[in-house]
């Protein structure tokens, strides 16, 4: 088993010569009640039998992608002297967060072909056909406006530290309005634009404690969770009255 | 102090939702309304998404307007035969509506049909309020003694009923009626119906200022009660730390709603009503009519 896997090693070292050992502060996230966003420490290293090649600088891509849902982006347009929604695209499929960091600019560190391949930059992490309406790329432009707009979209050039060509870090801030789910973390390490290694892990992120209760009920027991609502409202409504009764006298 | 909402999927701050749901506490217990109308932009406007947010209003308003309703019981001001004859009204129409609710989401353009709704009525019963309450503040000044309204052709209905809290021998007719539209407008709406209520019990029913507040409330709970239900077991959209906050500012609110509405004029408190009313409705008016900074919306669908 061993010399499999030693061979297993040997094999794909000869495949690229420089390879990603990799990383997190932490790969579980949890929501709990006071849950303000929290920060992520991606790190690593370049492993490498020979020395580096000498055929342009080495460059790192982390990419950190939320869980993927379809998205409805509607446009209002004047209609009688008043905005209505007029038109609708749908979105197949769109990341609920998704943040790139990189060692320098995007557009010198990575092809057009290679970002196609891998899905790496906003636009490609977005995935939307068979539309009819006119112009859908305005719609998908106003996603990726409106989502960075919120913090959910973040494109972080130069943010990657990159030593001796062998460690990097990066910090990343995962905003409070997160959503539950496997959150895909990507490592690419380029070499004049191409890919030369990648590496993939998971941020689990779940919510904990009462929030994953309450969330669990709402969906299991609907009628037990009304019922629950609707007491807690009358009990809420009665003690403040009878709090005030006591209060007056 | 930030708090992450389980259903919402956002955080928000704790101590402006509790300022929230008391500011809304307040007008409930004064005026007799649910708040509904209010609570509902203001949660749209700190980024709570709209199902949840018109959902958890109505949790929200059962619990304020219990709370407001106590108060009113120990004065004496609920006509509960009368807040039994409109709720079965309402009842009816409320399933009507959610019934209309469903057909016009179909049809594409529900959001429009509800701001253009809130305006109208809003607007409507804003504006008829304001003339009728000045007028009746300047008859007060003049001191002429006010005239008990003269019998109209509401009074001419079969099917009478002498309701003794409110003073009245009525058709039954008229408040079934009211409680139905009530309803209907309720559940297209998404809110209690409070705004309708007040007005439509004073102005065609001719019931008392005081007990109308009281009636109002014991309908409201049971719409908003029913509406919770319907949200949580169709959409789960219900947000239970949410309604907590609101309700939790709401139920201190109303208590001192009570007590402040309890020392005003009835015509004043109309007035302020009035005037509440039509901001609210004016605001969504000047939404439909600017141009919004961002053309464009997001909805996210469930993840893959």
């Amino acid at each position: 088993m061993i010399r499999a896997l030693i061979l297993w090693l040997a094999l794909a070292g000869a495949a690229c010569a420089e390879e990603i050992v990799m990383g997190l502060s932490e790969s579980r996230v949890a929501i709990t009640a006071t849950f303000d966003g929290s920060d992520i420490l991606v790190f690593g290293a370049v492993k490498r039998d020979s020395p580096p090649p000498d055929t342009g600088p080495l460059e790192v891509i982390i990419a950190v992608s939320g869980p993927q849902t379809p998205v409805t982006v509607r446009r209002k347009d004047r209609r009688f002297g008043l905005w209505v929604n007029v038109d609708e695209v749908a979105v197949d499929s769109a990341p609920s967060f998704y943040a790139v960091a990189t060692t320098g600019p995007l557009a010198d560190i990575l092809t057009e072909v290679e970002d196609l391949r891998h899905h790496i930059t906003i636009p490609r992490a977005i995935r939307s056909v068979g539309n009819t309406v006119i112009d859908s790329g305005a719609f998908t432009d106003a996603l990726v406006r409106i989502r960075a707009g919120e913090g959910l979209f973040r494109v972080m050039e130069g943010a990657v530290l990159l030593t001796e060509e062998t460690l990097f870090r990066v910090q990343i801030g995962l905003p409070a309005n997160l959503i539950e789910g496997n959150y895909d973390t990507r490592i690419y390490l380029t070499r004049n634009g191409q890919v030369v290694d990648t590496f993939e892990t998971l941020i689990a992120v779940r919510k904990v404690g009462i929030e994953r209760w309450l969330y669990n009920l709402s969906r299991d027991a609907p009628l037990a969770y009304a019922a629950l609502a609707l007491a807690l409202a009358i009990v809420a409504g009665w003690s403040a009255s009878a709090l005030f009764q006591v209060l007056r006298r | 102090m930030q708090l992450y909402l389980p259903i919402a999927e956002v955080s928000v701050n704790a101590f402006l939702l509790f300022g929230i749901g008391g500011l809304v506490g307040i007008l409930s217990g004064m005026f007799g309304v649910g708040g509904g109308f209010l609570i509902t932009p203001l949660l749209f406007m700190i980024g709570v998404p709209p199902a949840v947010a018109v959902a958890t209003s109505a949790n929200q308003v059962v619990a304020s307007s219990f709370s407001a309703l106590l108060g009113h019981l120990r004065r004496r001001n609920v006509d509960i035969l009368m807040g039994v004859v409109l709720l079965s009204g309402g009842l009816v129409g409320s399933a009507v509506g959610v019934w209309l609710f469903n057909w016009l989401k179909a049809q594409g353009q529900v959001d429009l049909l509800v701001r253009l709704c809130y305006v109208v009525f809003l607007g409507l019963i804003g504006g008829l309020m304001l003339v009728e309450s000045l007028r009746a503040l300047a008859r007060a000044r003049a001191g002429i003694a006010p005239v008990r309204r003269k019998h109209n052709w509401v009074h001419n209905l079969p099917f009478k009923m002498k309701f003794r809290v409110s003073g009245l021998y009525i058709s039954l007719i008229p408040p079934l009626l009211l409680g139905a539209l009530v309803g209907l407008l309720a559940a297209i709406m998404g809110v209690g119906g409070g705004f309708i209520m007040v007005p439509a019990m004073i102005y065609l029913l001719g019931m008392p200022t005081k007990v109308v507040i009281g009636t109002s409330l014991l309908q409201i709970i049971f719409v908003a009660g029913f509406t919770t239900i319907l949200h949580a077991t169709t959409n789960g959209t219900v947000d239970l730390v949410l309604a907590l906050l609101l309700i939790l500012g709401g139920v201190i609110g109303a208590q001192v709603g009570t007590r402040i509405g309890a020392r005003m004029k009835a015509e004043q408190l109309r007035i302020f009503l009035a005037l509440l009313v039509l901001a609210v409705g004016i605001q969504i008016a000047v939404g439909l009519v600017l141009q919004p900074a961002e053309l464009f919306g997001l909805e996210r669908g469930a993840p893959l």
